[in-house]
């Protein structure tokens, strides 16, 4: 099963590395991964997508833990939560096209950061559902060049009041 | 104070009550090295290969229960302890090695002697460090310390780049290491100890599997007393050995792929199994889905990621070993229980394991005109009262050692666990020699391991170490050739030693003594001469040649699959 961990950590050379390197050396794999700097700004979140059954994930996240410069471990995928991924594609856009991929821009709403006479750029943002989507329906136009990043997420806050 | 990085250095250590370092020179620790000759509080063992001084400072810490320090040079010196780290990182061995580094301003140059050794270690070491900074220093050599000891132990190293170790600097304060991101938990959940000891009351089969952990935690009383006051028998790892003792009516010994016939039935037939400081390690449990199958299992660990790693765990206890049995002590001695009772109705399953035990016991056919390796263990045993440290190296001689020299104490088996490391005993000696410098230190060696670091000799000569090999010299690779015996046809690739030194002389070309035995009638003579011989001696013990290592679980099946003598 696909799950969704949040990472927080030391904002330190080589700490990246201690998190990739335990993935590759217990053979466990990342679908993908994202990480910038917090609002403190020694401490950084990395959000990782990964796959296996309870038993891989138990074992990912206290792995996680036990490196030394990790403060806080989250498997956000058992919690109400909010994803995000974010693409730039640019799409061959010529004259016969060109409505088009504002239409399917439009209904993704998606915006529009470059343009050229031959083609359109555009920022798409939201589910990686949405995202794969978006780029099924651009693709039979042509893409010519597409750039991801991995996911990023958040758990809802709580509705009590 | 004002002083250089070198210094700052130097009092970390003794802060840390740093009394003996093993290490090598080189050019970025130069300066490290003028400051050593400076002082006279800290004793610097010179090793003659880098990996022996991280095998030493590794004995060093397994021998005291403190923290063993290691310094080399960059580049080829800091590659060079690369597996003396992961061997400890493998056994949880609280060390930690500083490392030179060419000077911060030619990182990532190709320097000469650079090597990316934080980026090298990261796997193999509990924590590492770079020290940028000559203010992040004193604060990171203290981290390193703390990092190192508590927990679960293991390895750090800490990489100096020359400059810094040459910047002047303001020795700060001590205060307690405060690490905000690690905090390890020593005691126990109260509820998760009610439940176990709920369980164990309900049991008929209990044993106790017991590792590394509780030699590490020094748990050995706490789990000494928990296994009497129930009368539960115990099971040892390799590394758990001396945790309870070996010579005790409940003690199974070993257990595993060369394990006890009856160590491994009983785990095999227990209902319930409490797991202390051990890890469900491959050697242990052999194929998993058979092991202990009909077992509740209590795993009580100080590190979360080794419980359900293996095997999945009915009540784990994330704790020290000893807090933990400290507490089950307590909860046994105040509850409601009638114990008396209880030991009576766990009498029929030491029946059962002493009928195991005579059916078979641990043995070997003994010869009168060839040496038989477990007769010289046995002699080793007796002869020293079981009271000498036994270091050993990896192969058939590390198992007959766990098998027959019954270690009744803690901290007096040093041997390379979990990564198997070949070359470790003999520097490991040097280790627990220095740590114990009044003890009979013996390194029970094989003729292929002692040969991986046999250039150690010139330092125990250097140090005057009393040290005593006790070399079984069989002319091969032994465990691999009894692996080609039985599983490979006898297609002995590889194995046999077509050349090996005379070791007599070898150990006299280096001012030791050497004495050799051929025949039975002359093992004892041998040792005792040895044992009465204040200097290093090597005892070359020309063995049977094909001897096993009985029982044996072949790799990937069940435990109770064992050959048997």
């Amino acid at each position: 099963m696909k799950h969704t961990i949040s990472v927080l950590l030391q904002n330190k050379p080589g700490v990246l590395s201690r998190v990739t390197g335990l993935f590759s050396g217990r053979g466990f794999n990342i679908e993908s991964l994202s990480v910038a700097q917090t609002i403190e700004k020694d401490i950084s979140c990395l959000t990782l997508v990964t796959r296996g059954d309870n038993a891989i994930i138990e074992q990912i996240t206290k792995q996680l833990h036990k490196l030394i410069d990790v403060i806080k471990v989250t498997d956000i995928s058992d919690t109400d939560y909010v994803e995000r991924e974010m693409a730039l594609i640019r799409i061959k856009a010529e004259a016969a096209t060109r409505a088009e991929v504002l239409r399917i821009a439009d209904i993704f709403r998606a915006r529009v950061v470059d343009v050229s006479q031959k083609s359109y750029s555009i920022e798409v943002t939201g589910s990686h559902g949405k995202i794969a989507a978006v780029t099924e329906l651009l693709k039979p136009i042509g893409i010519q060049e597409i750039v991801r990043t991995g996911s990023i997420a958040m758990t809802r806050a709580s509705k009590k009041y | 104070m004002k002083m250089t990085g070198t210094q700052a250095f130097m009092k970390c250590l003794e802060e840390e009550n740093v009394q003996t370092i093993f290490g090598f020179p080189g050019g970025s620790v130069i300066d490290l090295y003028d400051t050593i000759l400076q002082q006279d509080k800290i004793h610097h063992v010179l090793v003659r290969h880098e990996q022996a001084a991280v095998h030493a400072a590794d004995a060093f810490a397994r021998v005291t229960g403190g923290v063993g320090v290691a310094l080399v040079t960059s580049g080829p010196g800091a590659t060079n302890t690369v597996t003396g780290i992961a061997t400890a990182y493998l056994d949880s061995i609280p060390i930690v090695v500083f490392t030179g580094q060419v000077p911060t301003a030619l990182i990532g140059n190709d320097a000469f002697q650079e090597v990316d050794i934080v980026g090298i270690t990261r796997p193999c070491t509990k924590h590492n460090y770079l020290v940028k900074d000559v203010k992040d220093l004193v604060p990171t050599i203290r981290e390193a310390f703390h990092v190192a000891r508590s927990g679960r132990p293991g390895p750090v190293l800490v990489d100096l780049p020359k400059d810094v170790m040459n910047s002047m600097i303001n020795f700060p304060d001590k205060k307690p290491v405060e690490m905000r991101t690690y905090k390890p938990t020593y005691e126990p959940h109260p509820g998760q100890i009610e439940k176990a000891c709920k369980t164990i009351m309900k049991a008929k089969r209990p044993v106790l599997y017991i590792g590394g952990g509780v030699i590490l935690g020094n748990a050995h009383k706490e789990l000494t007393e928990f296994a009497r006051k129930l009368d539960i028998p115990v099971t040892m790892t390799l590394m758990g050995l001396g945790g309870y003792p070996g010579t005790d009516p409940l003690s199974l010994g070993m257990l595993g792929m060369h394990g006890t016939y009856f160590a491994n039935m009983a785990v095999a037939k227990s209902d319930v199994l409490i797991a202390v400081g051990a890890r469900f390690d491959d050697r242990v449990t052999g194929k998993i889905d058979e092991f202990a199958p009909g077992a509740k299992i209590i795993h009580i660990d100080i590190d979360p990621t080794s419980i359900s790693k293996n095997v999945d765990v009915d009540i784990p206890i994330v704790a020290g070993c000893k807090q933990a049995m400290a507490q089950m002590n307590k909860w046994v001695d105040a509850c409601d229980y009638d114990i008396d009772a209880k030991k009576a109705e766990f009498i029929p399953w030491l029946d059962q394991i002493k009928e195991w035990k005579n059916k078979h016991p641990l043995g070997y056919v003994d010869e009168t005109d060839i040496i038989k390796p477990q007769f010289v263990i046995q002699k080793l045993h007796e002869m020293t009262q079981g009271d000498a440290i036994i270091t050993t190296e990896v192969g058939q001689h590390q198992m007959w050692a766990a098998q027959f020299y019954h270690f009744n104490n803690p901290r007096t088996l040093i041997t390379s666990g979990g990564l198997g490391t070949m070359g470790y005993g003999f520097p490991a000696a040097i280790g627990a020699q220095m740590a114990a410098p009044g003890r009979t230190v013996i390194d029970v060696a094989g003729d292929g391991s002692m040969q991986m670091n046999i250039q150690e000799f010139a330092t125990v000569m250097q140090e005057k170490l009393p040290i005593k090999i006790a070399l079984l010299n069989n002319g091969y690779l032994g465990m691999v050739r009894q692996w080609q015996e039985l599983f490979y046809d006898k297609r002995y690739s590889a194995t046999p030693m077509e050349v090996v030194p005379d070791f007599v002389k070898l150990a006299e070309a280096y001012g030791a003594v050497g004495l050799r035995a051929t025949k039975p009638s002359e093992v004892e003579p041998v040792i005792k001469e040895a044992l009465a011989t204040d200097t290093c001696v090597l005892m070359d013990f020309v063995i049977a040649r094909e001897e096993g290592v009985f029982p044996m679980v072949p790799a990937g099946k069940a435990t109770t699959d064992m050959l048997l003598v």
